[in-house]
């Protein structure tokens, strides 16, 4: 039907005059400063009968939340989320009890007033719980205990032994320009802006002179530095991977030949007979520089519904038996020290070097970089710029 | 209560036709054009840098970001490029495919055909992306095709991507194609034809200008799909498109994803301002 007689300009005003209306109306009703920070428990009462979690793809998962769910009374609801940003992000809904936080998450939402303190007296299995995971900038902020460790794993150097030849014992085979151009096209980096912090390792060791004493606290010089050199990185670059088939895929069907990867893919493409080799028993499992890694940790929001379901959560999680479960299902380290002995494959812990301390010191865990350096000084390069730059380095 | 209502909007002709709308034109507005204005709002947001939380003091910050930093000039530039890449090829590829369904298949042949369109669209979106990745890698069935030749393939980048884009739009380009020229009747042709026009003068003369209005709706399609697409450059290539950027941006700097997220909506209005001038919409 063909409108003749209303005035079009009209109702085209009338629509857009709403429309702005509607839009003041949407600035004038934000105005920030909602960051309560919550209080912590003193007692763990009766469960609220539900529980709402955000983790990482095989955290939540039946096998574990069965019985627990008879054992308390709380039905679990998982959401998995893909990346540590949409953990964030999902967060700051404030609809969910807790989140099983990576340390490049745990800062932003300690900052954002997104999680409460948790007290770990009333979690009894934090006692048993390694000691080298307790007290960790991306858990502890300020003397006050933000969430109770769940697992933890390193990025490790993985190659082709029948391309790679010899056997690299760096990164600089994949971060040194003249040496990456060699496998032009073949190599496997991390599609994340924290990825940023392995170049910093890199030059950590091969460039004192920018004295980077942490990876994620770098001011403007050791940020360019690092930026620079994934941007000389990156044409030699075949694939930036985040999710873990993505990489397991391009090694088996012969796209990658050398790249960063985590303990999982390397034994998962072992497991499958691929030819795939990491750093030996005698470097100490990992390249000369050292490597980054993740340690994951639970943490209660600052607007839980159900605050005594999420510590009964937080303790079943990491009790021996189910923190066994949960490494061994999705491939990490137990943070739990009891766990070792309940792993299904005995020497999983070994594998895994979950009780071997010197390995995690050559193991810079992922933090949330900030603008405050640590050193007292403000001049450091925080998350927004990491993103920035990291938009930037792909092109 | 029924009778009461009934009775109430007898005689109101203009009350009736209210009621009706109220729902559709509510949802229009409040659902489609509401979130629309949300985002607008949203792309004049900062956010904090200590704690990444959104500030909600309207600024320009967002749009200084996207014309001073060259990487999102290059990412504009490269989205609209592989769109206008992508829209060209399945209009190429489209056009002999509809025009052989509107006017030489049989009626057998043309159903036949409409399901063959219509196939790939009855599977999976990831499936396809999935399948061409597999095709396009290193030990894939593309390199060894052509091995014999000496040849090989694209591998994954932004070839990578405009192949299997066009692959992926090629049905949303056939099918208006297809619906343009079965509307134009077949006496023209043979009018043409009888007045001594070649087959190639009746084409560009009488075929196309008729025709031309359906290959626009298609290029809108296979134009704002590809420009909105995120998933099958992630996939495929290392490139970034404007849709990777706002995923990029969306969790930690909502304001900027959402600046970003305007720049296919202006692309889009300056194609179909474009579109008109070219006179696409004059037979609608």
């Amino acid at each position: 039907m063909r409108n003749q007689d209303t005035h079009p300009a009209r109702t085209a005003w009338l629509v857009v005059a709403g429309l702005l209306a509607f839009m003041l109306l949407l600035a004038g009703c934000g105005s920030s400063g909602n960051s309560t920070t919550g209080k912590e428990l003193t007692k763990v009462g009766k469960g609220e009968g539900q529980l709402s979690l955000i983790s990482w793809a095989g955290y939540v998962e039946s096998p574990w939340t069965k019985p627990f769910e008879q054992k308390t009374g709380c039905k679990v609801n998982d959401k998995v989320a893909g990346t540590s940003d949409e953990m964030v992000q999902l967060m700051r809904s404030g609809q969910y009890d807790g989140v099983s936080a990576s340390g490049n998450a745990s800062a932003r939402l300690v900052d954002g007033g997104n999680v409460a303190p948790v007290n770990v007296s009333l979690v009894p299995n934090y006692k048993t719980i390694f000691p080298d995971l307790k007290n960790q900038p991306y858990n502890t902020f300020n003397g006050v205990h933000y969430g109770i460790p769940h697992g933890r794993g390193a990025n490790l150097l993985m190659w082709n032994p029948n391309d790679v030849k010899p056997a690299p014992t760096s990164w600089d085979v994949m971060l040194n320009p003249k040496l990456a151009a060699k496998y032009k096209g073949k190599i496997s980096a991390y599609d994340d802006p924290i990825y940023i912090a392995d170049a910093a390792v890199y030059l950590k060791a091969h460039q004192p002179n920018l004295k980077i004493e942490n990876p994620y606290e770098l001011n403007e010089t050791q940020f360019n530095a690092a930026v620079n050199l994934l941007k000389e990185q990156r044409p030699y670059v075949g694939e930036y991977w985040s999710e873990a088939t993505k990489q397991v895929a391009a090694f088996a069907g012969g796209d990658d030949q050398v790249g960063t990867t985590w303990q999982y893919q390397y034994f998962l493409l072992k497991g499958e007979g691929q030819k795939v080799a990491a750093s030996p028993a005698s470097q100490g499992f990992l390249p000369k520089e050292g490597a980054t890694g993740w340690s994951d940790t639970w943490m209660i929001s600052s607007k839980a519904k159900h605050p005594n379901c999420m510590y009964e959560w937080m303790n079943w999680i990491v009790s021996p038996k189910v923190n066994a479960e949960v490494a061994e299902f999705f491939g990490e380290a137990p943070a739990q020290s009891l766990a070792c002995e309940q792993t299904k494959e005995k020497n999983f812990c070994a594998k895994y070097h979950a009780d071997n301390p010197a390995f995690w010191k050559r193991v810079y865990y992922w933090e949330t970089p900030v603008s405050e350096c640590g050193n007292g000084q403000n001049n450091c390069k925080n998350y927004n710029d990491w993103v920035q730059a990291w938009t930037s380095i792909k092109g | 209560m029924s009778r009461r209502l009934a009775g109430f909007f007898y005689g109101r002709p203009r009350l009736q036709v209210g009621a009706l709308l109220a729902g559709p034109v509510g949802w229009l507005v409040v659902g489609y054009l509401g979130s629309l204005a949300v985002l607008l709002v949203a792309a004049f947001w900062t956010v904090d840098p200590l704690s990444g939380v959104v500030v909600h003091n309207l600024s320009l910050e967002n749009f200084k970001t996207l014309i001073d930093e060259p990487v999102y000039r290059d990412i504009v530039g490269r989205t609209v490029l592989i769109a206008a890449l992508v829209t060209l090829t399945d209009a190429v590829l489209a056009f002999p495919i509809a025009f052989y369904m509107a006017k030489v298949a049989s009626r057998r042949g043309k159903a036949l055909l409409v399901v063959a369109v219509l196939l790939p669209l009855w599977s999976s979106y990831l499936v396809k992306v999935y399948s061409w990745r597999t095709m396009l890698s290193a030990g894939g069935v593309i390199n060894w095709a052509l091995a014999p030749l000496g040849l090989h393939g694209p591998g994954f980048g932004n070839t990578a991507v405009w192949l299997v884009m066009s692959y992926l739009w090629l049905p949303y380009m056939v099918l208006p194609i297809y619906a343009g020229l079965e509307r134009i009747p077949n006496s023209l042709i043979s009018a043409s034809e009888d007045l001594g026009a070649s087959p190639f003068t009746t084409f560009r003369r009488v075929i196309l200008p008729l025709a031309f209005p359906a290959v626009v709706a298609g290029s809108i399609f296979t134009f704002a799909l590809t420009l909105g697409d995120y998933i099958t450059p992630r996939l495929v290539s290392n490139s970034q498109f404007i849709g990777n950027a706002i995923f990029n941006n969306i969790t930690n700097n909502q304001p900027l994803a959402s600046a970003l997220a305007l720049v296919p909506i202006v692309v889009m209005i300056a194609y179909l301002l474009v579109a008109r001038k070219l006179g696409a919409f004059e037979h609608i």
